[in-house]
């Protein structure tokens, strides 16, 4: 078993890995590891060839693959070392030392003491079990992000005629895409009233290809031995509570999930870093420092974001901050919590940690669509911050930044309150 | 003639009625400011998309390459466009950026490689 010391190591080789391995090496961080899993570098982005990648970061329209390989290339030009097809097993830290254990087939099992690291792991999709859909358990049954892998990279169509559960931007994608490939894609069915998908997504996907998107609605019965054969669907009240008489039934050979992700935080527990119940990600400060000191994430392993213009955004934030770490070493000082107040379902960074860097990026969802939302923020009892936003949905992540000027005020209550009223 | 656009523009997503002609539009309800009647009158005289798809490689780690079409091309086309595209075979390696297709359907757009793809060992 090799051991190795090095200054960081960065887990995973997605967007969020790349660009805070980039941010760290521009910051003079010498001996950096990047490790993926898989056989490149890239992540998810490989696999998501449609267009709209970069309009926010880069001021173009990009193809995933394409946004993907900016960064790859980046990422050859620095002495960042490349650690492919390798997968890490733990991650421990005791005082201010950290190691990473990780292996593959060339160097077996390695064990870095490192500095710090960057959790860049992203997400997973929610499965069929994740959401109880009662029935039998035939084949035919996919997560949309499977189906897009099968397509996209592998070059199978698994469908001929297909239903699609969750308005998911992933789902509406797919629904797209199966439909270029000659599947039928019979419609999109979301058990909310409103979809949860970007707006361009709903025009351009469904409908382009006169796909119906069905609100209000789910999969209630699964129905085929080996293969699938339909389900029954039917529509549901305001509790999300299917009604009696509203189900019908609807032959198909292929169900797609587009129910949404959860972040990957195995590494994470393992660790016993905090994590946020909502998010499912680990609990950070401004600088996207978990509460073990040195240990950042950012990326979907943090919060699920629809744009990875904003995960590359996040990503430098954390790799600079992993710099700074590594240059000081130093403590976590004085914090002030941030909480979730009305409408909002959560607010990242959850705390606001000594030294304070300023101004601060928050990112929020709110809890229901909204016309108008004043966002509001509190300390202790008085408004320090307002701002009107307009179209407010759960589905758009919402990013403000803000100054703050009473730190010391700030820090003696220790507490910050995000919420929004709606304004009619 | 009547027909509704959302329009993209923007977040709001304003769900515009249109009513036209063959040659102009008449009205546009529904749409918030300026940009929407400019969208109404792209998507109902010359709707146009960029089209991602994928091409059969032979030889490469993958089975198939991401491609897009350079410019978007007329919504009514991407019918016969996929067909000629999944009509190909192509060869690895391939460059991202990499012409596939010169002149796909008569248009004078161009196809190429989003991504790098090697050669199997």
């Amino acid at each position: 078993m090799q051991k190795r010391k090095v200054d960081l190591v960065v887990i995973g080789g997605g967007p969020a890995g790349l660009a805070a391995a980039l941010a760290a090496d521009e910051e003079k961080v010498q001996n950096i590891v990047l490790i993926e899993r898989d056989i490149e570098l890239g992540g998810i982005l490989h696999q998501c060839i449609h267009n709209g990648f970069g309009l926010h970061y880069f001021g173009e329209e990009l193809t995933g693959p394409e946004y993907a390989q900016r960064f790859i290339d980046w990422v050859a030009e620095t002495k960042i070392e490349i650690k492919t097809n390798t997968m890490v097993l733990e991650i421990a830290a005791k005082g201010q030392e950290k190691w990473v254990y990780a292996v593959n087939r060339t160097d077996g099992m390695v064990i870095y003491q490192t500095k710090a690291v960057v959790l860049a792991m992203g997400c997973r999709e929610r499965t069929r079990e994740a959401i109880r859909i009662p029935g039998s358990r035939p084949a035919g049954i996919f997560t949309a992000g499977t189906v897009q892998r099968y397509i996209n990279i592998e070059g199978y169509l698994p469908g001929k005629k297909v239903l699609i559960l969750g308005s998911g931007d992933i789902g509406l994608i797919m629904a797209r895409r199966m439909t270029l490939e000659g599947s039928q894609v019979l419609g999109v069915l979301e058990i909310m009233p409103y979809s949860n998908g970007l707006t361009r997504n709903i025009v351009q996907c469904l409908e382009d290809y006169q796909i119906p998107l069905l609100l209000s609605h789910t999969v209630v019965q699964i129905h085929g031995f080996e293969r699938i054969e339909g389900v029954t669907i039917a529509r549901v009240d305001a509790n999300l509570v299917p009604i009696p008489g509203t189900e019908r039934y609807q032959a198909v050979d292929t169900l797609l999930l587009s129910v949404g992700l959860i972040p990957e935080n195995e590494l994470t527990r393992m660790a016993e870093i905090g994590l946020d119940k909502v998010t499912g990600g680990a609990l950070v400060n401004q600088n996207r420092e978990t509460s073990i000191p040195g240990i950042f994430a950012c990326g979907n392993v943090l919060q699920v974001h629809d744009l990875v213009d904003y995960v590359t955004e996040e990503a430098n934030l954390a790799g600079r901050a992993a710099a700074r770490y590594i240059d000081s070493q130093r403590v976590q000082g004085e914090q002030i919590e941030i909480s979730p107040g009305n409408n909002v379902r959560y607010v990242i960074p959850q705390k606001i940690q000594e030294p304070i860097t300023d101004p601060i990026d928050f990112y929020f969802r709110v809890t229901e669509p909204m016309s108008v939302g004043e966002i509001q923020f509190w300390v202790g009892k008085e408004e320090i911050y307002r701002t009107k936003k307009k179209f407010l949905k759960p589905a758009e992540m919402i990013r403000i930044t803000v100054s703050f000027t009473n730190w010391e005020k700030m820090i003696q209550v220790g507490k910050l309150s995000v919420v929004i009223k709606e304004v009619s | 003639m009547q027909r509704e656009v959302i329009c993209i523009q923007c977040p709001r997503g304003c769900l515009l009625n249109v009513e036209f002609d063959e040659v102009k539009i008449l009205a546009v309800h529904g749409n918030r400011c300026r940009r929407g009647i400019g969208y109404a009158e792209e998507e109902i005289y010359h709707p146009t998309r960029t089209l991602t798809t994928t091409v059969r490689v032979r030889g490469g780690v993958y089975a198939v390459i991401p491609v897009k079409t350079i410019k978007p091309i007329p919504k009514e086309r991407i019918g016969q466009a996929m067909q000629e595209i999944s009509s190909l075979i192509v060869s690895a390696p391939i460059e991202s950026g990499q012409v596939i297709i010169k002149d796909l359907v008569g248009l004078g757009i161009a196809v190429i490689a989003t991504r790098r793809l090697t050669e199997a060992n």
